[in-house]
């Protein structure tokens, strides 16, 4: 069985089974109200997989992947609102305009009222303020924590820029009350099913090409450039770059993320795309398993499922655990819950030797804390998993030592 | 003319205000690599400090007083636990201290909810801080000018306890070169401790300093923790001058762009300033020089 | 070629799973004019046979919100239970089911589908900000339920789905404004929070002010939880208007009013009218800093009606007498007893029967006898300018001489023809 789940065969094999999980049992045994939901978490699970790139393979904390989501989303939002307006309203403006603004449409406006412009925008517009970011930032080597607190910062700015503009943005409003998605009736049942059979298909195709991704070339640059960035430009390789690439392909998911939630949900508003959104996104992926391919996603759809049954009926006790969620799993489980099975074989083998990487980056040579619960989190990331290790639900127990795999500077891993 | 000095001094209030948030920052952040997200909610206890000792001593001055100490002990051993329970772990995972700290912030605001309840509670300013005197027509504020006042303090007993402290010289070997100074037998691991305290001490000042200009609940940090980390970030890592400079120089501008267009294009404006400044100088208005590539 | 895609199983698979998505396509909107009106298609599935009906509440119990939307659950709780306790509606017990909107608007929009359509609530009553208000109403009318809002707000706006039990702009805003002239007030200066009811709040001042020959000596907004208020003080300061009108949000009215007070502005000096600061509010921002202000409402709990001493009485009962009341809580009980008498008056809790009995239903509130509007789904009203006094409450020191009909788009009045087009 184990066997099985290796490989390319146990990568299509746990593909269909995906597939068949959201396109077939989903539909088949969910009410349309539960449905919904989970069409609004797979989004969520669409910008998951870009942050487990970026973040989990590549070190880099995106925390301003609001703005993004909020820009493929309120690109899709203004569509539908000019569309719906010519629709139903005939004067093309849409309500909201004539009732806060001027009552005409913005310049900035009239080239989303077209449906392929507006489809290329949702990638390209994301991607595009990822690649100026990217290249300014990763260029001149601004790393780590400045790049944590810009992206913040840049979510910040985006959110209060959003309010602001009410007449044309719809302010804290945001733009709702959407009647039509590329002509198709948001009403009709079977229009919400499709766009729900939609996000799940994109999200497969994300979980695809992320998945070639980590096995490519640049997925293992990736990788190395997290753990030792000069190392690898010692190696004639830029790693402003090859972070550039995986940050606009991180953004550019985002994006068809927002784009999708839209429609699905009905709404985007500024409360969406801030700095509390941008980073709860996060705690899903750290959840399952930052480095991990399926990790992000089944954390994310998780984290959001669990917030929407307990958050209403505890809204205070939903808090505690959120916050609690962020200390224990961080703190004490980096590699998230993917790690779980390999560190407690792990723990059973060696109990003693629990505090011995010199896995660190040179910075960090404190002494490790001797008492930790997890074997090893001093090490950066111990839930990368050994590149053949298809499946993070069923992280190998017996795989090699653990201590080292996520080395992509292994010899024997760069000339594969 | 009276509108610019009004509007001067402003800027220069508003200054001594993210200086007196960031300063610890400087410390923790700066000095120690921790991304302490939950130093905005170490500046709500600090608030609440300021309001339960004002519940135990009346007169709105006393209390006053007594809480700037409560509060600095009441963050400080705040941070310390902080300290002690998680981020002595993560030294070296900076990044995971941000979300990790983020978590104790949630928490924080939620306990703060509900021992206090939801809406701001008062805390009332002292007779003596109440009016403003008049500078050239200008009404200056007295509950500003104490600010200011309290702000350069802390920065002046912060630059004293550095450098002319053996503490602080252990501090400033230890973010120099950490292992030559344990080495040389310097403890780190109280250095630390030591350095965490102060920082997370001088949140908690910082919260009642606010209490006289704001509202004290829950939420009362996220207003500020955004901009005390760009204050920081832009001052350039580990330099107390920097801040300083930084802290003033976002003040003066804020309220300038606030004058200029309005509050919240002025917000977007700073951040915007911040993103170009930290093109030009990605290490910040100073930088530590080190042997380091990046 | 970093990337190098080689053939996998799963280009296939993803193929086929894009013609299964296509498969499932549904109807094409052909005819607009059709399509709009069409009925929800989920019927409603709302369960009449057993002893109790269910309700739903919702209102944020989290995030920022919820320092004045508690106060609204709390009172919304109170009615349900007095009105269980009296025999229920038509001989049914309210079943409460309650959901947290936790201060977002989708958050709002995805509770509200599920009280509606997983819960088949007969009518769900909160809502408080516009965002939450708008986010809401194309899930009521897509589903065609019933949202029952009891907060103030910026009017131009009717939905047969929604039942507005706060005041309209006509209800407060212009009776205010109406004072403020009477009192010989020549210029004003607007300050308000950045979101949508002041920016619509202040175009409506505008042209009153326009027309009226008040003239607007500056219009300022400060971000949503904005502490920082030095700048906006000092203009404020600056302009010498005559008052100032004010509607900030939440915590921003504390650091406004402190920094207000500091530069040496006092309510004799240029008098503050607020629209958003409620008995509630008034301890958190502090006695010392608005005492004397003015405020706009249509009821306080210092109202003398038998109806009010009532209410007070069991709301300090049920809740601690350290309590107060307040106008949005006023109305939120108020909603909860006028969908009762809609749904007796109609004999049915199916919406459209209780839509159609809605029009002239009345209610003994708190706050005075009010009616509904069938035409609009408003209510009748009292507007009431109140002082805040030295315990912290609001005295009213002018009061319309009869209730106000709701005119939300400001229809009769001349200078507002622009406003709502």
């Amino acid at each position: 069985m184990r066997n099985l789940l290796r490989g390319r065969l146990g990568t299509a094999a746990g593909f269909t089974l995906g597939a068949v999980l959201l396109l077939g049992v989903a539909p088949a045994v969910l009410p349309a109200f539960s449905l919904g939901l989970l069409g609004k978490f797979l989004c969520f699970a669409i910008v998951a997989v870009g942050i487990g790139l970026a973040w989990g393979r590549g070190g880099m904390l995106t925390l301003g992947q609001g703005v993004f989501f909020g820009l493929g989303a309120y690109i899709m939002a203004m569509h539908m609102k000019l569309a719906d307006a010519s629709l139903f309203g005939g004067t093309g403006v849409p309500d909201f305009m004539s009732l806060y603004g001027s009552g005409e449409v913005p310049g900035w406006w009239e080239p989303f009222r077209s449906p392929a412009l507006t489809l290329l925008a949702v990638v390209l517009v994301p991607g595009l303020v990822a690649l100026v970011l990217g290249l300014a930032i990763f260029k001149r080597r601004v790393k780590g924590a400045y790049f944590a607190i810009l992206s913040q910062a840049l979510a910040a700015a985006f959110a209060v820029f959003l309010i602001g503009q009410q007449a044309t943005t719809g302010g804290s409003n945001g733009l709702n009350g959407f009647r039509s998605f590329f002509g198709f009736d948001l009403k009709d049942p079977s229009n919400k099913l499709m766009l729900y059979m939609i996000a799940a298909v994109v999200l497969l195709l994300a979980l695809a090409i992320a998945r070639q991704l980590m096995h490519s070339r640049l997925g293992e640059l990736l990788v190395a450039v997290r753990d030792q960035e000069e190392r690898v430009r010692f190696l004639g390789y830029d790693p402003a770059t090859v972070k550039t690439v995986i940050y606009v392909i991180a953004a550019v998911l985002a994006g068809i993320a927002g784009a999708l939630f839209v429609p699905l949900v009905g709404i985007i508003s500024p409360a969406d795309v801030g700095v509390i959104p941008s980073i709860a996104f996060l705690i899903g992926v750290a959840i399952g398993g930052r480095a991990t391919l399926l990790g992000p996603v089944l954390g994310a759809v998780g984290v959001a499922a669990a917030q929407s049954s307990l958050a209403s009926t505890f809204p205070s006790f939903w808090v505690y655990f959120q916050g609690l969620l962020f200390v224990l799993v961080i703190g004490f489980m980096p590699g998230g819950l993917a790690s779980l099975p390999a560190a407690v074989g792990r723990w059973r083998r060696t109990p003693a030797s629990a505090s011995t990487p010199d896995a660190a980056p040179p910075s960090s040579t404190r002494p490790a804390a001797p008492d930790l619960p997890a074997p090893d989190p001093e090490a950066p990331d111990p839930a990368a998993p050994h590149p053949e290790a298809p499946d993070p639900e069923a992280p190998d127990p017996a795989a090699p030592h653990p201590e080292a795999p996520a080395k992509a500077t292994r010899p024997e891993e760069v000339s594969r | 003319m009276e509108l610019l000095i009004g509007q001067m001094f402003a800027g220069l209030s508003l200054g001594s205000v993210l200086l007196l948030a960031a300063l610890g920052l400087s410390l923790t952040f700066g000095q120690m690599g921790v991304i302490n997200m939950a130093h905005g909610e170490f500046m709500m206890a600090g608030a609440y400090t300021a309001f339960v000792v004002q519940q135990t001593i009346s007169d709105a001055g006393v209390s006053l007083l007594v809480s700037i100490p409560a509060g600095f002990l009441v963050g400080g051993v705040l941070g310390l636990v902080l300290e002690a329970v998680l981020l002595r772990r993560m030294y070296h995972r900076p990044l995971d201290t941000l979300l990790v700290t983020f978590g104790v912030a949630l928490i924080l605001q939620q306990a703060a909810r509900d021992i206090f309840g939801a809406p701001s509670v008062d805390v009332r300013a002292p007779g003596w801080l109440q009016g403003n005197i008049e500078l050239l027509g200008a009404p200056i504020p007295l509950t500003r000018l104490f600010i200011l006042g309290l702000s350069l303090l802390c920065l002046a007993g912060l630059v004293l306890l550095l450098k002319a402290t053996p503490l602080g010289r252990r501090i400033r070997a230890v973010v120099l070169n950490r292992d030559l100074a344990e080495t040389s037998g310097v403890s780190t691991r109280r250095s630390d401790q030591l350095t965490f305290f102060i920082g997370s001490g001088l949140a908690g000042i910082a919260g009642v300093a606010v209490t006289l200009i704001g509202s004290t609940s829950p939420y009362l940090g996220t207003n500020y923790i955004v901009d005390a980390f760009l204050v920081v970030v832009a001052g350039g890592i580990g330099q107390i001058k920097g801040a300083v400079i930084a802290a003033f120089a976002l003040g003066v501008l804020q309220s300038v762009f606030e004058y200029s267009t309005t509050a919240s294009i002025g917000k977007v404006l700073i951040l915007i300033v911040i993103v170009m400044f930290l093109q030009l100088r990605p290490q910040g208005i100073f930088s530590l020089k080190t042997r380091s590539l990046a | 070629m970093w990337v190098s895609v080689t053939k996998r199983a799963f280009i296939p698979l993803a193929a086929a799973a894009m013609a299964t998505v296509l498969a499932g396509c549904g109807s094409q909107i052909a005819d607009p004019a059709s399509a709009g009106s069409t009925a929800s298609s989920g019927t409603t599935c709302v369960n009449t046979s057993g002893s109790s009906i269910k309700v739903g509440f919702i209102n944020s119990l989290s995030g920022t919100m919820a320092i004045s939307e508690s106060t609204v659950f709390d009172s919304l709780t109170l009615a349900a239970e007095e009105i269980n306790a009296s025999g229920g509606v038509l001989g049914k017990q309210l079943s409460v089911i309650s959901e947290d909107g936790a201060s977002e608007p989708t958050k709002f929009a995805e509770r509200a589908g599920k009280l509606i359509q997983q819960d088949c609530t007969a009518a769900v009553f909160g809502g408080w900000t516009s965002s939450s208000r708008k986010a809401m109403l194309p899930v009521f009318e897509a589903n065609d339920a019933l949202l029952f809002y009891p907060v103030q707000y910026e009017g131009l706006e009717s939905s047969k789905n929604i039942f507005y039990t706060g005041a309209t702009t006509n209800q407060q805003i212009i009776p205010a404004l109406d004072y403020l002239a009477e009192q010989g007030t020549k210029s004003l200066f607007l300050v308000g929070s950045d979101y949508v009811f002041p920016r619509t709040a202040n175009k409506i001042i505008q042209a009153y002010a326009a027309a009226k020959g008040i003239e607007i000596r500056g219009e300022e907004y400060a971000p949503l939880g904005s502490t920082e208020f030095s700048t906006i003080v000092n203009k404020v300061r600056d302009s010498k208007a005559d008052a100032v009108f004010n509607t900030l949000n939440g915590d921003s009215n504390v650091a406004f009013f402190r920094q207000y007070k500091s530069v040496g502005l006092t309510a004799d000096t240029m008098p503050v009218v607020s629209v958003s600061i409620a008995e509630e509010e008034v301890p958190g921002v502090g006695l010392d800093n608005v005492h004397g202000q003015l405020t706009a409402w249509d009821y306080y709990q210092t109202l003398d009606t038998p109806a009010n001493k009532k209410f007070v009485a069991a709301f300090k009962a049920k809740f601690g007498a350290e309590r107060v009341t307040s106008d949005p809580m006023e109305a939120a009980y108020t909603s909860l007893y006028l969908w009762k008498a809609m749904v007796e008056k109609a004999g049915s809790f199916e919406v459209d029967k209780v839509q159609a009995a809605a029009g002239g239903v009345t209610f003994e509130a708190p706050e005075g006898l009010v009616t509904v509007n069938g035409e609009n789904n408003h209510i009748t009203k009292t507007p009431r300018i109140g002082k805040i006094n030295a315990d912290g409450l609001i005295d009213t020191v002018w009061s319309s001489p009869a209730a106000v009909k709701p005119d939300p788009f400001l229809a009769t009045y001349d200078w507002a023809k622009d406003l709502a087009k």
